[in-house]
């Protein structure tokens, strides 16, 4: 089907709950540029307070792992156990650690 | 890095074994060609519906009987626009495109829910939608919560959180007219006797009448079937009903014991004649949309112009 007409670009929408707060993805709007993103997003995702921050990013820009190669790209991480604290052993009785 | 192709029969095994693990489906993760199609249709036709159904309630902004009540209107209007765009957005997730979508809207080839094809006559019609319209969709998207598909399940979850007004704004515009005037009480009870099955049908047909629906439920679009959603709606709507004076307008409703009622025949002749394009305001929402659409096209326009501009 041929598309008709332009209806913008889409941006990915990022929003932080609280100060402090990581920002965390909520969805996405389509607009034509950024100040056009940036209200369409606060139209769209934040009617009842819901962000003291967000971001706006434009979809084609977010580089991303799929999920078929995920297992392949992570794996490295896999056989590094050492990196989480449980694989340490400790004498009995030690405090504080 | 390598990637390995796998079989299609070992791609549906390694999604089907997902599912029925309760793991969501993602975009970027391989789904049958007949999963992303039933998607796609069943998320265009609810992003369709809360935009549609913007129309019925649009039609009383300006005859709000207080300014309280017109600015719950706007907002509930507003929410409804909005829940229109998660969805189209979850859908978009799925391949296809903004402008595809509401192109196959106006052709006439994705639907809406039949419901907004009624009329909505006079301001006691702004609490039966509320309250019986609103109630029976909520009742339908805390069932789509756990949908497989993850964008899908995560606009749910945003919308499900949002509704909960909307019904609540309907029945108290319902209490209000019951605590009123003999005419008051009598608009209400009218307003109640034309949405009630309008209302029921919103779940679609029998489950022994709904070939799509095994399909959906095998993979989890669907959680609970058309029947066992439209029992919830009954049993809870019906005390509510009772606790303000108001009828149900059904006179074979049994009560098979305190919480569970059975409802009488539905007049599915007049779902399908609806459904196929002959309810009474079929033609009046599609154009309505179509004309509202052309008429934005020169702020679209206007944006593209806008962009262009801040660019050089």
């Amino acid at each position: 089907m041929e598309a008709k007409e332009n209806q913008g670009e889409l941006w990915e929408v990022f929003l932080q709950t609280k100060p402090g707060q990581a920002f965390k993805h909520v969805g996405s709007v389509h607009a034509f540029d950024k100040n056009l993103a940036i209200e369409n997003a606060r139209d769209v995702y934040t009617r009842r307070g819901e962000g003291t921050a967000l971001w706006v990013v434009p979809s084609k820009e977010i580089v991303a792992v799929t999920a078929n190669e995920a297992e392949y790209f992570f794996e490295a991480a896999d056989e590094k156990i050492y990196r989480h604290p449980t694989f340490y052993s400790m004498p009995e009785g030690v405090k504080n650690m | 890095m390598e990637i390995i192709a796998a079989s299609t029969e070992q791609l549906l095994a390694d999604f089907e074994s997902k599912i029925n693990a309760e793991i969501k489906i993602e975009p970027r993760d391989w789904m049958p060609e007949e999963y992303r199609q039933n998607l796609i249709r069943q998320m265009s036709q609810h992003a369709n519906s809360e935009v549609i159904g913007m129309q019925p309630e649009g039609n009383w902004i300006t005859r709000a009987p207080s300014l309280r009540s017109k600015k719950i209107l706007l907002a509930k209007i507003q929410d409804e626009g909005g829940h229109g765009l998660y969805l189209y957005s979850a859908a978009e997730t799925l391949g296809v495109s903004r402008e595809e979508l509401i192109q196959a809207l106006h052709e006439g080839k994705a639907k809406y829910a039949s419901v907004f094809n009624y009329p909505a006559l006079n301001w006691a019609d702004m609490g039966a939608i509320g309250w019986l319209v609103d109630g029976a969709a909520i009742t339908n998207q805390v069932s789509l919560q756990r949908t497989s598909y993850g964008p899908y399940s995560r606009a749910m979850v945003k919308i499900c959180k949002e509704e909960s007004f909307h019904q609540r704004q309907g029945y108290e515009i319902m209490w209000r007219m019951m605590e009123g005037t003999k005419d008051q009480q009598q608009m209400a009870q009218d307003a109640l006797n034309r949405w009630w099955w309008p209302a029921l049908m919103m779940f679609g047909p029998h489950d022994s009448d709904s070939p799509n629906s095994t399909l959906a439920m095998k993979w989890k679009i669907k959680r609970e079937s058309n029947d066992q959603l439209r029992e919830k709606f009954i049993n809870k709507t019906i005390p509510q009903a009772e606790l303000i004076g108001l009828k149900i307008p059904d006179e074979h409703l049994q009560l098979l014991d305190n919480e569970t009622y059975k409802h009488g025949d539905i007049n599915w002749e007049e779902f399908w004649a609806v459904i196929k394009g002959n309810g009474p305001c079929n033609q009046q929402r599609l154009e309505h949309h179509i004309r509202a659409h052309q008429e934005g096209a020169w702020v679209r326009e206007t944006a593209i112009e806008s962009a262009q501009k801040n660019k050089i």
